[in-house]
């Protein structure tokens, strides 16, 4: 018997106002015209909570340009899970905030993209700067716990220090330094992305400081990119271990960027969740260590990381079933090594700098914007 | 980090923290932001007494009726554990 999932990842639709080149949807958006309908998401999270489900996430896109949004939420609330909204700020008003507060939402988590307006609205594609900053001081003025999402990456990594003193600013609870993860639209701006070891350093060193300074008042979390790592990081903690996502179309997968893998889909149109999560050809690929092939196989640390990314494995080599390149011990770790190389090497894309709260004058370098709209 | 519970302090949810039966696990669950702990029985007892009315102290008199066998730096050693998370205030008189 399979342990249920903890999580449930809703991404509500593909749509969105911004146009981030590291953008975790697919390189195929859904349309509009193809999203679930709202009674087939109540359908979702009833079949969620009932396989054990106790965190509902409501993502995508912009999970606010969903009209039903607010009704979604109240659902999930009402099935006892811990409701979290993920957003980019832009359309929470403070009636819809209001609204949202009212339906139950637990918790809110808002994206920056940097410390000023002119370098964050860039990477953005639209100018939002200044109504994130005010959304988020409405988060913590109606009383939600406020984290801050902020994607790491070659054209901002430096300013982290004057992220990080937004974060004091804010009163934000909660703080994700994330770097980029080399999937779809990051992938293919991965040379521009791709932080330097010099920048990576500066930036742990001022997040141990910030951790310090922030102690009992913001947990700071900080994510390595793996490319920099020796082993790789055991993705959502095991494939069809502990979350699932499901898109706006309704195929459901064990993390963020599987659709690209090359399996059967599974939609919770023509199936229920429970059979998808226990029995589903998808999910049951890589579940566990049966599936792996050496040198994970024979690893010591086989239970620790669990062989890493799937999609990881896929998108570098072409084959979903090989160890992460990014591991050590992996045949295919020259792949990384070389885009690693690459970054560190003196004719390395520009970056804007580090100082701070200041317009960036420096163009930021040959980013590939994925679409604002799905339509 | 290690934090210390001084034993007249009176714990508290954080008022960003759920708890609640969760039935397909069997147990009592901690729900917060990006955060779920299942927990055994003697967690849930614990928290169940973390109202900000009972103080430390008395949270360790009363496990220690409950149980056979109850040691004071557990549930103190429990209850920093949550404190350091944020999930776990203390109102101190």
């Amino acid at each position: 018997m399979t342990d249920g999932p903890l999580g449930l990842l809703a991404e509500l639709t593909h749509a969105c106002p911004l146009a981030c080149s590291y953008c975790s949807n697919p390189l195929e958006l859904t349309k509009r015209s193809e999203e679930l309908e709202t009674d087939d998401w109540r359908r979702v999270l009833d079949q969620a909570a009932d396989l054990g489900v106790l965190q509902g996430h409501f993502s995508g896109g912009e999970p606010l340009l969903r009209r039903d949004v607010v009704d979604l939420v109240a659902h999930a609330s009402g099935l006892g899970m811990y409701t979290n909204l993920v957003t980019s700020a832009i359309g929470l008003s403070r009636t819809r905030a209001e609204a949202l507060r009212e339906a139950g939402l637990d918790h809110v988590q808002v994206s920056i993209q940097a410390d000023e307006p002119v370098l964050s609205d860039r990477l953005a594609g639209i100018s939002s700067f200044q109504k994130k900053i005010e959304a988020a001081r409405l988060v913590k003025e109606l009383d939600w716990p406020l984290t801050l999402n902020v994607v790491l990456h070659r054209q901002n990594i430096d300013r982290i220090e004057a992220i990080l003193g937004w974060v004091e600013d804010l009163g934000a609870d909660r703080v994700e330094l994330a770097n980029t993860q080399y999937y779809g639209w990051a992938l293919r701006n991965r040379s521009a992305l791709l932080p330097s070891r010099e920048q990576l350093a500066h930036a742990e060193q001022v997040t141990r400081e910030w951790r310090e300074r922030l102690r009992g008042r913001t947990e700071v979390i900080y994510v390595i990119p793996d490319y920099y790592a020796e082993y790789p990081k055991p993705c959502m903690g095991g494939w069809g271990a502990r979350q699932l996502v499901v898109g706006p179309e309704g195929n459901a997968f064990p993390c963020l960027a599987a659709h690209e893998l090359p399996l059967p889909r599974a939609s919770v149109r023509e199936h229920e969740l429970a059979w998808i999560w226990e029995s589903s050809p998808l999910f049951s690929a890589f579940r566990g260590t049966d599936w792996m092939p050496d040198p994970c196989a024979s690893c010591d640390r086989r239970e620790v990381d669990l062989g890493g990314c799937r999609c990881q494995a896929f998108q570098l080599t072409g084959d979903m079933g090989r160890t992460d390149p990014v591991c050590v011990l992996s045949p295919d770790r020259h792949l990384v090594d070389e885009a690693v190389a690459a970054a560190n090497a003196p004719d390395a894309p520009s970056s804007p700098g580090r100082s701070a709260r200041e317009p960036v004058l420096v163009p930021v370098p040959e980013l590939v914007p994925r679409p604002h709209r799905a339509d | 980090m290690t934090s210390t519970v001084p034993r007249t302090g009176r714990p508290r949810l954080a008022r960003f923290v759920k708890t609640r039966y969760d039935k397909a696990r069997e147990r009592q669950v901690l729900l917060g932001p990006e955060t779920v702990v299942v927990l055994n029985p003697t967690g849930a007892d614990i928290l169940a007494l973390c109202d900000g009315r009972h103080s430390v102290a008395e949270i360790v008199d009363e496990l220690g009726r409950r149980y056979d066998r109850v040691v004071d730096d557990e549930v103190e050693a429990f209850l920093a554990k949550l404190v350091a998370r944020r999930w776990v205030e203390i109102d101190h008189d």
